[in-house]
């Protein structure tokens, strides 16, 4: 019997195939067997968010999720982000505020809070830091992460 | 030296970081992103005892699974002697190091590597573990630093001896070195002081945090050279270690540093390098170990947990007159604990003439402890500080006033003895004193919410150590910097930015590179705050190296002596004969008829290192009931020497201030009777979340240390050391009660009101 499930999904728009073992999860397929190394590893427990990816409209740890669960989804990792040449408003407005240091937790982040805009393009400070709750940064303390994301509303509101 | 008053082009403004683009789009590459041909997948079996004798090891099941290729055990290290080697920020014992690696006959801590596995996926590696027989008995343990010192204790490392002790005992011992910081006459000063504070403090174990697990691959070739690439703070500290455990020539391995996702102190050290190393050896072929978050947690970092007695007195007019401060650091199981560091730091701040500092370092049965953040300061400064809010309080003076008045300045004496040059304390109890945040009112109590200011100062030494760079000319007239430190936080945009100011190119014609061990001079460790500072300084001198070159090129091409051709803003100009000009874009196209590309380059160690002061404010609100403290306001000062590039400056003080939150509310290494760590994950080991912070206002207090041409100080290590206390301060203030443990938890905080109320 064969040891690996075949799964077709949708990645950054893309159609996209691939074999997993049924014990590989979600972020293990992406980084392990797609070769898309842009989603992290924290802690495989779901508690620290450097794994989110937007699975169907909903930010998801991939590691919680199992590979052969993306049959079907529609998923949309950081490497889907910048259109082309031009980054996202998101990545911009990180570059722009300082809102990295050491960059581990940065992929995660702008993917909750793509997440974020896409259903309230208007958050407020407090709606970004609930929406942001899930994600840890041990570099900045949030400051300049949700000040970013804050310009990065304005802007993509063209305020 | 006398430090640049001009104005700067390029310094202190704010450009995109070079490597920002790479980092938002997911195509930076750490070192879990490493993948090779053939690779390999690596696990650590880990001890579940704290304390036990390894009596046998049987590892044939394992290895019979399919797709294992390789068991390591102890057995395969050499047996090193011990020794005391300086590397980075803390000393190093061979011997030590290679056992912590893989623990030799006894386990000494829950988490302690015992074997690792080799296999062809993760989860045959992971499989493979559970079938290695470890056949223990265990031993008593011992985990509390008090305790560890009695007479009685179990002991760690039998053959022990206390360092630094006063006499001479040929007995076993935890303690591995005691010292003492003393002058003045104690007594006379107690006598002198209107009143004396006094209290014990107990702080807990720690962890850095950062995001991202330690990780290494390593490939051994048959001709004995192998390559390693690791998420590291520190190339060539990596490199040397390795060849230190192993007892192998530094020369045979090429370390390639990965990006890095945070350290802190915590990624100096070697957990995983040279078990790659050996693993690649037996099976021939690339081994890639990551550790898992637990694993992390259970054998990496932390800092110590600590015991700390301060009785400080103080006369009518505010003035310290005597300070005895004893303190004893948890080591966890091998000797190397920060207290010397705690002892240097506790009094910086202030000039004192009678002061008696005891530190001991004592093994106990947790993970050995690493650097962390100006390593020993803010568990010393959590006592001392909150004992001088109190003296404050019972003189009846502003604390930010009693902190002037006893205020370390220029000539001041260092507790360590040392005098200190031009340094900016006073100035940042000023900058607090004017801003905005203690302008304002404090915050009043209502409504079932017990609202309180508080404030505290810090200090960090910072370090020099050895830099090397290279600054090459490109043939359009740009530059490329090349440097051997690690960028954990914006250092290869400082480098690139003072690179730039000194060529007179705008900072984004800069580009910054971190380099391999083999394409750089070596370069020491990112810690100690130095990055900007030393290797900046080596950036300087090598940009100045390749502008005197530009120089003689200019001349060879105008006939000219080298001292009539001037470099400025990016122009070589003749200061003779016409007004001949080229711009470096002009120049650099000429170079081929002009002798040849120009490489500036710079090797240092610099002295003049500048240390660094903070002093923060903070307001909380206490739930009554709960006990839990919510951060209303916080605002953080800091000499920063000269901010290059501020955005990046303020992000270290605003990082540090939530590390030291969570040290001073939530964190703590939770261990059951057995000696088990309860707490390995981060549900559990709670670090703040966006949601438990605020914003953080920052003020970049500027004094140029005069030991630097552009007068940079270190910036990422002191602002850690105030917040525990100065939030045990505003929490003193809203509820009345003098906090002496941390974390100061919601259940410490509840028994506190709790114990106040009854004995109302």
């Amino acid at each position: 019997m064969a040891s690996k499930v075949y799964v077709e999904t949708t990645l950054n728009g893309e159609a996209v195939e691939f074999l997993c073992e049924p014990r590989q999860s979600l972020l293990e397929v992406l980084r392990d067997v797609l070769g898309f190394t842009g989603t992290k590893e924290g802690c495989l427990t779901g508690d620290c968010g450097a794994c989110s990816v937007i699975m169907d409209g909903r930010v998801s740890c991939s590691c919680l999720v199992l590979g052969p669960e993306a049959q079907g989804k529609n998923i949309q990792t950081v490497e889907g982000l910048a259109q082309s040449d031009k980054l996202h408003p998101l990545q911009q407005k990180f570059l722009e505020h300082a809102a990295l240091q050491c960059g581990i937790c940065t992929p995660g982040f702008l993917v909750a809070a793509k997440a974020l805009l896409d259903r309230n393009p208007q958050p407020t400070e407090h709606d970004v830091r609930y929406a942001l709750a899930g994600n840890l940064c041990r570099c900045t303390g949030y400051d300049k992460i949700v000040r970013a994301v804050l310009d990065a509303a304005a802007v993509m509101q063209g305020r | 030296m006398e430090v640049q008053e001009h104005k700067f082009k390029v310094i202190g403004t704010r450009p995109i970081r070079h490597d920002g683009a790479d980092k938002v789009t997911g195509r930076a590459r750490y070192g879990a992103d490493i993948s090779l041909p053939g690779m390999l997948h690596g696990k650590v079996l880990r001890s579940p005892h704290a304390h036990a004798r390894i009596k046998s090891i049987d590892a044939s099941a394992a290895l019979a699974l399919p797709g294992v290729k390789a068991v390591l055990t102890s057995a395969d290290f050499p047996k090193l002697a011990a020794g005391v080697v300086q590397m980075g920020e803390l000393p190093m014992n061979p011997r030590y190091m290679s056992m912590n690696l893989m623990a030799q006959n006894k386990v000494l801590y829950d988490g302690h590597a015992v074997a690792a596995v080799a296999a062809t996926s993760p989860h045959i590696a992971e499989e493979a573990l559970k079938l290695i027989k470890v056949e223990y008995e265990p031993l008593p343990h011992v985990q509390n630093v008090v305790n560890a010192m009695k007479d009685d204790a179990p002991i760690l490392l039998p053959e022990l001896r206390t360092s630094g002790a006063p006499e001479k005992k040929d007995k076993e011992t935890n303690i591995a070195n005691q010292l003492r910081f003393a002058r003045g006459d104690l007594e006379a000063g107690f006598k002198a002081a209107e009143v004396i504070v006094e209290r014990e403090f107990d702080t807990s174990m720690v962890h850095q945090g950062y995001i991202e697990p330690h990780n290494a691959v390593a490939q051994y070739n048959p001709d004995g050279q192998t390559v390693i690439w690791t998420s590291t703070q520190g190339a060539f500290t990596a490199r040397d270690q390795c060849a230190l455990a192993l007892d192998i020539p530094a020369g045979s391995i090429k370390v390639v540093p990965a990006e890095i996702g945070g350290g802190f102190g915590g990624k100096i050290g070697l957990y995983l390098e040279p078990l790659a190393l050996l693993l690649s050896k037996k099976t021939g072929k690339p081994v890639k170990l990551v550790m898992s978050r637990g694993d992390v947690l259970r054998a990496t970092g932390p800092t110590s947990g600590s015991h700390i007695r301060v009785k400080m007195g103080a006369n009518k007019a505010g003035k310290i007159t005597a300070a005895q401060i004893w303190m004893a650091y948890e080591a966890g199981a091998f000797p190397g604990s920060p207290v010397g560091a705690g002892c240097m730091t506790v009094l910086a701040p202030y000039d004192l003439e009678n002061l008696q500092i005891d530190g001991f370092d004592v093994v106990v049965n947790k993970p050995k402890t690493a650097a962390y953040r100006a390593p020993g300061a803010t568990n010393a400064a959590m006592g001392a500080e909150t004992v001088i809010d109190e003296l404050a309080e019972k003189l009846g003076i502003d604390p930010l006033e009693f902190r002037r008045i006893n205020g370390a300045k220029e000539g001041t004496a260092q507790p360590a003895g040392p005098k200190y040059q031009r340094i900016g304390f006073l100035e940042t109890i000023e900058a607090i004193k004017n801003s905005p945040h203690y302008q304002s009112p404090a915050p009043k109590s209502g409504n079932g919410k017990l609202r309180g200011r508080g404030v505290a100062s810090g200090f960090w030494f910072n370090a020099g150590f050895q830099s090397s760079a290279t600054v090459n000319i490109n043939t359009d007239g740009t530059a490329n910097v090349v440097t051997g430190s690690t960028d954990i936080g914006g250092t290869r945009a400082s480098c690139a930015m003072i690179a730039a100011e000194v060529l007179g190119l705008k900072a984004e014609e800069v580009h910054p590179v971190v380099a391999d061990t083999e394409s750089i001079g070596h370069t020491d460790m990112t810690g100690g705050s130095r990055v900007t500072f030393a290797t900046g300084y080596a950036v300087y001198e090598a940009a100045q190296d390749a502008v005197n070159q530009l120089k003689q090129r200019a001349a060879t091409l105008w006939k000219a002596k080298p001292e009539e051709v001037v470099y400025q803003d990016g122009v070589v100009s003749r200061t003779t004969n016409g007004n001949e000009s080229l711009t470096l874009k002009e120049l650099a196209g000429k170079l081929p008829r002009a002798g040849g590309p120009v490489t500036g380059r710079a090797s240092v160690n610099p002295r003049g290192v500048g240390p660094a002061f903070a002093t923060h404010v903070v307001d909380v609100e206490v739930d009554a009931e709960t006990g839990k403290v919510d951060i209303l306001r916080y605002t953080a000062t800091q000499d920063v020497g000269k901010a290059v590039h501020p955005s990046y400056v303020e992000g270290q003080m605003q990082g540090a201030v939530a590390q030291g939150v969570g040290w001073a509310l939530n964190e703590e290494y939770f261990y059951d009777e057995k000696g088990t760590l309860r707490n390995a994950g981060f549900l559990d080991y709670r670090m703040p979340t966006c949601l438990d912070l605020p914003m953080i206002e920052t003020i970049l207090v500027e004094v140029p240390n005069p030991g630097h041409p552009i007068g940079v100080r270190g910036v990422g290590e002191v602002p850690i050391v105030p917040p525990p206390a100065a939030l045990a301060n505003a929490i003193y203030r809203a509820v009345g009660v003098r906090m002496t443990e941390l974390p100061m938890s919601p259940a410490k905080v509840t028994k506190a009101i709790l114990e106040k109320t009854a004995k109302k």
